[in-house]
């Protein structure tokens, strides 16, 4: 199974189109990504629109990536504009051009998402929609209804009342509202949903509840059953790194430091991180450069993509192999690193970057004297977690 | 004695007959694990030899259960049939069922757990994504390797695989009681709270070794249970103290959102309750065997 994503926030304009497909009252909108697209879309709204920036974090608005216009010249201008600004470190490479939302009365919120705590959905709603819901859960808790949905029953519309009496919606929209949240739920299955939000809920001047922004969340373990949603992944904004180990099926985190990292299970490797990170600190602050957990049974084939990965990564400038052999033999692992240098040397990559192995549990020591027959100039073998680790953050500073 | 395995359990095998499942129950059997039998409609009615035991092969968990008294059976079967499999190991009522299958949709894991409630919990659930369990020297029901260490007075509980392996290797003169991988996905049956709480029953655990990692407040959670009903020494170690916020760091639960499911706020809590935290694997151990010097 393909391995190192398990969650994927959609944009806006994905969400919309998925809300759409079930149910959920939105507003038309497209989205294009360049500037003279935004005339189209909007003379097939009539003549105006708001362009609205693509971007995966909160407070767009704020910092000025949702505009009005009033014309379709006007919105070739606000699409210049906002393509290519920065929102809190997120690029806009996408807007949506939307139809304009009659005037907003009331702004309300509803999701559904997956309660960790208890182990099953919860269902969401507030009056009090429109600005940030964890602040409305932190200050007015009083005004977020949480009710628990079990996973086989699911949401009837009985339910869905049950849900919009406790959050204390008014009498003339609860009935609508109710209607909502049964094709929300039938958002949250039919897609395999980790989270679907609409926040704000409008109540708007003509008497409709609308969609008019929000977030979905969904589980890439389902993707056996879901083959449309590998389309809805971002590629433009991947980092290059993590696009190339992701086509070679390795479950890898770019992070921003010197010393890189190849571990099996993803306990273990993130233990690393914590051990070179500290360890980092007695070596000019050197830090962890990556995230890489190669799972078990590591063929020479898999080292071999793994530490392709990371000696391309020019912030690397020494790399910590920390394998304990459970399964797979360490004998194995030894044989796996000395192939994928030779197999790297031999597709005519210059690996000069040390490296520092650290072996332990099954077969350990026909593995560590696999490396020390092979005697490869950059490869060291430290026999602690701890020792490998110093060793290798004091390498990575050395350079 | 030990928690929730030992000698006397019976095994069964969901999806024996895979590749995995095959390679698996092999090293179970070294192990000394009494498996009785392996399911799977296609093949019901033929058996299995693994060098010299021949392990009978059952239409369903219920037939098996009927013909061996099977007790215990351990999940291999691949992510898009894993849901069908424990709800069928539910409706057995079998009392144990270890979920190795890694990569199920949380939808089907939320389910299997709902329907396991629905049926009053007469089912114990295990992982998913969990090396599962091992009594060493009686049984093992999973893919924890057997070969690390002996019987001894620790009893460990464990969010990751490879951790519970290197923590059973730095304290392998020691030993252990029961070992226990509950796994690192959103969804899992049992928890800390439920093995810290069979442990300080066991009369054969004298120290428990509790390991988190971030995400979720499952290790917060525990802490509370530990200040109020655990009497025994509580050792934890929690990883991911360097994970950036919003990346999910391979286990589909280890992903930090916001100031939620910190590595810091973990150890925090569990020293609020008495728990020693190590800042590394090999500071745990030492922690460990100190807290059994007394």
């Amino acid at each position: 199974m393909e391995k190192g994503r398990t969650r994927v926030d959609l944009f806006e304009y994905q969400a919309r189109d998925l809300f759409a497909k079930h149910g959920v009252p939105v507003l038309a909108g497209e989205v294009i990504d360049t500037p003279e697209a935004a005339r189209e879309a909007t003379e097939r709204l009539g003549g105006k629109s708001v362009v609205k920036a693509q971007v995966k974090v909160g407070g767009r608005g704020k910092a000025g990536g949702v505009k009005l216009a009033a014309t379709p010249d006007e919105a070739v201008a606000r699409a210049t504009d906002i393509l290519g600004m920065d929102i809190k470190g997120h690029t806009v490479h996408k807007v949506m051009i939307a139809e304009t939302a009659p005037e907003i009365a009331e702004e309300y919120y509803v999701s559904y998402l997956l309660d960790r705590t208890n182990r099953t959905f919860l269902a969401m709603a507030s009056v009090a929609g429109g600005m940030d819901i964890e602040e409305v859960a932190a200050t007015t808790p009083e005004k977020l209804a949480k009710v628990p949905v079990d996973a086989n029953d699911g949401v009837s519309i009985e339910k869905a009342r049950e849900i919009v009496a406790q959050a204390k919606f008014p009498a003339e929209v609860a009935e609508q509202v109710a209607e909502v949240m049964v094709t929300l739920w039938k958002t949250f299955i039919a897609e395999d949903a980790l989270l679907v939000e609409v926040n704000p809920l409008a109540k708007v001047a003509d008497g409709r509840v609308i969609a008019l922004d929000g977030k979905v969340s969904l589980d890439a373990n389902a993707d056996f059953r879901q083959p449309e949603h590998e389309a809805l992944e971002d590629k433009d904004s991947a980092n290059p790194l993590e696009a190339a180990a992701k086509a070679k099926g390795l479950n890898y985190v770019k992070l921003d430091g010197q010393v890189g990292i190849i571990g099996n299970g993803a306990g273990l490797v993130m233990s690393t991180l914590d051990v070179v990170a500290y360890a980092g600190e007695k070596h000019d602050g050197v830090k962890p450069a990556n995230f890489l957990d190669i799972g078990g049974g590591a063929s020479a084939e898999v080292m071999a993509d793994g530490l392709e990965i990371i000696l391309g990564d020019p912030d690397v400038k020494s790399v910590f192999v920390n394998v304990f052999g459970g399964i797979t033999a360490c004998d194995e692992v030894a044989k796996g690193i000395v192939q994928a240098l030779e197999l790297l040397k031999s597709k005519g990559e210059d690996v000069n970057k040390p490296l520092v192995v650290r072996l332990d549990g099954n077969n350990a020591e026909l593995g560590r004297k696999i490396l020390s027959d092979a005697n490869h100039p950059l490869v060291q073998r430290v026999d602690t977690m701890d020792g490998a680790a110093d060793k290798a953050a004091e390498l990575a500073a050395a350079k | 004695m030990a928690i929730f395995l030992t000698k006397d359990s019976k095994v069964i095998v969901q999806g024996m007959t895979g590749a995995t499942g095959m390679k698996h129950t092999k090293l179970m059997l070294a192990d000394g694990t009494n498996i009785v039998g392996g399911v799977n409609p296609r093949k019901a009615g033929t058996s299995v030899d693994f060098d010299g035991t021949e392990v009978p092969v059952f239409g369903s968990v219920a037939e098996a259960m009927e013909k061996t008294g099977a007790d215990v059976t351990v999940v291999f079967v691949p992510p898009a049939f894993a849901k069908a499999a424990v709800v069928e190991a539910i409706d057995a009522e079998i009392g144990l069922a270890v979920v190795i299958t890694e990569g199920i949709a949380v939808h089907d894991s939320a389910a299997f757990w709902a329907y396991a409630g629905s049926k009053g919990n007469k089912t114990r659930i295990i992982g998913p994504n969990c090396p599962g369990l091992i009594t060493p020297g009686q049984s093992n029901a999973g893919i924890i390797p057997g070969d690390i260490t002996k019987p001894g007075r620790i009893g460990l509980v464990s969010k990751s695989g490879t951790l519970t392996y290197q923590m059973m290797y730095e304290l392998r003169d020691i030993g252990f009681s029961s070992a226990v991988g509950i796994g690192g996905d959103p969804v899992i049956g049992t928890t800390h709270i439920d093995a810290l709480a069979a442990f300080e029953a066991d009369p054969e655990t004298d120290l428990i070794v509790m390991i988190g990692e971030i995400g979720g407040d499952a290790e917060e959670r525990a802490a509370d249970f530990i200040k109020a009903n655990v009497t025994k020494p509580v050792v934890g170690y929690v990883a991911g103290f360097t994970a950036p916020e919003g990346k999910t760091m391979g286990h589909a639960g280890a992903i930090v959102s916001g100031s939620s499911g910190t590595a810091q706020a973990k150890k925090e809590a569990l020293e609020a309750a008495g728990v020693k935290v190590g800042k590394t694997p090999s500071e745990t151990a030492r922690l460990a065997r100190a807290a059994l010097a007394g």
